[in-house]
């Protein structure tokens, strides 16, 4: 008695499935580019220009990746240089570029319990909110933003893991969940420029420490190679990927603007 | 108006089976539970025809005599044997009328609806069934908002509508008005003079006096009398059904 | 509170039609998955009503069990059906709405048979006797029993709507929180707050409310309508 609605619940579900538009991708990207509005930016002009409409999945880098080794998208777009050239290699990726930089800082409450204001050196500054015992947020969620963490902490010569759940908190989150947290609880927080700028429950942080070299925070783009993932969606994702690298994507990335201050900042290697 | 008058004869006969639920044959019926023993090696046999009335004190087990008759539980030791028919297998050519109707939570129509469509019955017959026991008046009621009479008067339309070769009734009248037993007695004495074989359980004497052909008198478990109505009531062999005539009897 | 009021009140009057096309997908999926979930769990609640098969009591805490199911994990288990790499891959349905239907349809679908299985069990007791009396086919009590006790059973399907339409854990990871695809109120709420947007997280949060209130107020009136009817 059930049967028919069943066999007409299925074939109503399977046709919402195939009107998904043909001239669509999946980009897999991160929360701290998607966080920032570059791509509510970006895509609109992309779109116009091609027809084509980009669909954004947002996740931490770590997942990002996993999704697109799972051929769950067509172009990659983190920042992880060392995990993404591992993509590439394992033949998931056709072709690493570099794309675009901005830069990560820490920011902290007015109170600056640590006493880091002002810093510029991050090894001495992490040596020092280590020393005190000032509470720091990480992410701690395998995301690009907390491999870079990690490596400054290395840097630095600290393993803040030993203090986890002490002066080190882990929140397993994204960007701006970890802001949250870390903002309710009164840590420190390494986060991208961009997000930074644009996050919009700052209460009383500034940004504590900025300016080292070793803050550097490059993005690459990668289309989803077709030998690994035959549904990919080739040529479309290679429309895209030419596009940002191009000097019409490159100065669209430039012109990015959150209250009058660039998010990012173009670097695609021009022939 | 008493709701007697508003009844109307009813036509449709119920085809019979392969063959015929009657004779009855019952022996050394049995049911325990645990320790307690509700029927103790019951036998007695029943004729084709007429309606036969099952009385007795509270507690001497006439309602699940009744269900064990129509399959609904299994005896713990024991035979029925419907005209060759095992109890189970006679159920969809009787129909039991409880003694509180379960009516469905649906209007009075769609009750008879109901049966008629899963019986693949006749589902234009609803309306004179309705008629034959003065609900047309009432169709699109909510069948839950019946009176007690009323409600009763739609369960054995439903019954009917299974067109039973026995009809099986627990205490059909019991708590009702005296328009409303006679509402139901006059259905149940036509369904019986079409040919239904009617089997009743009723503590109303006066009921018992108007429609039986014959009484089988329980007593604690066991029968205590099987007679005649025309000998039992004026001439009752058992000193359980002397008691239980003059009112003296308790268990 | 007063600035988040402020905005739902704004978003809502401006007629935003962002807005409108996220309210629309969180009702298509969730009213479309509450409905899947009654056709796969009011028969199986109604069979476990009314049948007496040996392990009933373990399929019966099996079912109530599964009503905790965690959001998230059912998602994690859909998306791994239906990531390209999965068995169901070829079928191109991650990260649409008829995934998230899919994963919120699992997820509710044992509430619904747990839940109408003690409505379906009640009404039995009551009815049994006189079915087995008129020697009804199990297809037929089943058919009865959901039938009659269908204002109790929208109760059951209300629960089942609110969980799915509250949840965010299992369309987050099959519907990837695509803007313009597969954006719901919950997964917009999740966004805002990460964004650091708390009033407009919170103003979005106030308008599932409102829709939530306005589902049950509909339902709460059928109902209504059906104890004067004596239905109930």
């Amino acid at each position: 008695m059930f049967a028919k609605p069943l066999a007409a619940a299925a074939a109503a579900l399977l046709l919402t499935g195939a009107a998904f538009a043909q001239d669509s991708i999946i980009v897999q990207s991160t929360t701290s580019t998607a966080n920032s509005g570059l791509y509510d930016y970006l895509l609109p002009i992309f779109q116009d220009k091609t027809g084509i409409t980009v669909n954004v999945v947002a996740v931490g880098t770590g997942q990002a990746i996993k999704n697109a080794e799972n051929c769950d998208g067509d172009v990659l777009l983190v920042h992880a240089r060392p995990a993404e050239e591992k993509f590439v290699a394992a033949g998931y990726g056709t072709v690493r570029i570099d794309l675009m930089y901005n830069d990560f800082v820490i920011v902290g409450p007015e109170a600056d319990p640590a006493g880091v204001g002002g810093m510029e050196d991050v090894q001495a500054a992490l040596q020092k909110i280590a020393g005190t015992g000032a509470l720091f947020a990480s992410r701690g969620d395998d995301s690009g933003t907390h491999k870079k963490e990690r490596a400054l902490w290395s840097d630095a010569g600290i393993d803040p893991t030993t203090a986890s759940g002490d002066w080190y908190r882990e929140t397993g989150s994204g960007m701006g969940a970890t802001l949250n947290t870390g903002i309710g609880m009164g840590a420190y927080v390494l986060t991208d420029r961009a997000t930074w700028i644009s996050f919009a429950n700052k209460q009383d942080y500034t940004v504590q420490v900025q300016g080292d070299a070793d803050m550097f925070n490059q993005y690459g783009v990668i289309p989803v190679s077709p030998d690994k993932c035959p549904s990919v969606k080739v040529e479309a994702a290679q429309t895209f990927a030419d596009w940002l690298v191009s000097a019409e994507g490159q100065a669209a990335i430039a012109g990015y603007k959150v209250a009058d201050q660039q998010l990012f900042f173009p670097n695609a290697p021009q022939n | 108006m008493s709701d007697a008058a508003l009844i109307t004869p009813l036509r449709a006969a119920h085809a019979p089976g392969p063959t015929p639920l009657l004779p009855l044959a019952v022996r050394d019926l049995t049911l325990r539970f645990g320790d307690t023993t509700v029927l103790d090696s019951v036998s007695f046999d029943l004729s084709p025809g007429g309606c036969t009335m099952i009385m007795g004190p509270n507690g001497a087990g006439k309602s699940l005599l009744l269900k064990l008759l129509h399959g609904l539980m299994a005896p713990t030791s024991g035979r029925i044997d419907w005209g060759g028919h095992s109890a189970h297998a006679a159920t969809p050519r009787q129909a039991l009328v409880f003694q509180k109707p379960v009516l469905l939570r649906r209007s009075v129509a769609a009750n008879i609806d109901f049966v008629l469509k899963a019986r693949r019955k006749d589902r234009a017959r609803r309306d004179a069934l309705l008629e034959h026991v003065g609900l047309a008046h009432k169709t699109r009621q909510p069948a839950r908002l019946l009176s007690g009479g009323e409600a009763q008067r739609l369960a054995l339309a439903r019954a009917l509508a299974t067109d039973p070769e026995v009809l099986l009734l627990d205490e059909p009248t019991a708590s009702l008005d005296p328009a409303s037993i006679l509402a139901i007695e006059t259905i149940v004495a036509e369904a019986r003079a079409r040919g239904t074989r009617i089997i009743c359980v009723t503590h109303d004497l006066g009921q018992a006096r108007r429609m039986a052909d014959e009484v089988v008198f329980l007593h604690r478990g066991r029968v205590a009398e099987q007679a005649r109505a025309v000998d039992f009531f004026p001439q009752p062999r058992s000193a359980a059904a002397r008691n239980y005539l003059d009112g003296r009897i308790v268990v | 509170m007063g600035e988040a009021l402020g905005l739902a009140i704004g978003l809502v009057l401006s007629g935003d039609a962002d807005l409108a096309e996220i309210v629309g997908l969180s009702l298509r999926v969730s009213l479309t998955a509450t409905g899947l979930a009654c056709l796969i769990g009011l028969p199986i609640g109604a069979l476990v009503a009314i049948g007496r098969f040996p392990g009933r009591s373990a399929v019966l805490v099996l079912m109530n069990a599964l009503m905790g199911l965690p959001p998230v994990v059912v998602g994690l288990l859909v998306y791994l059906q239906l990531s390209r790499s999965g068995p169901l891959g070829f079928l191109g349905l991650l990260y649409t709405p008829t995934a998230m239907i899919v994963a919120q349809t699992i997820l509710i679908a044992p509430i619904v048979a747990a839940l109408s299985r003690q409505v379906l069990e009640d009404l039995h007791v009551e009815y049994a006797e006189q079915f087995r009396s008129l020697c009804l086919t199990t297809t037929q009590t089943v058919q009865a029993l959901i039938w009659d006790a269908r204002y109790s059973l929208l109760t059951v399907g209300l629960a089942g709507f609110g969980r799915a339409v509250a949840e965010v854990g299992a369309v987050i990871i099959v519907g990837g929180n695509i803007d313009h695809l597969t954006r719901v109120m919950t997964t917009a709420i999740a966004l805002e707050t990460s964004k650091g947007e708390l009033a407009l997280a919170l103003a979005l949060g106030m308008i599932l409310l409102v829709i939530a209130l306005v589902v049950n107020g509909a339902v709460q009136t059928i109902r209504m309508s059906a104890v004067r009817q004596a239905h109930v």
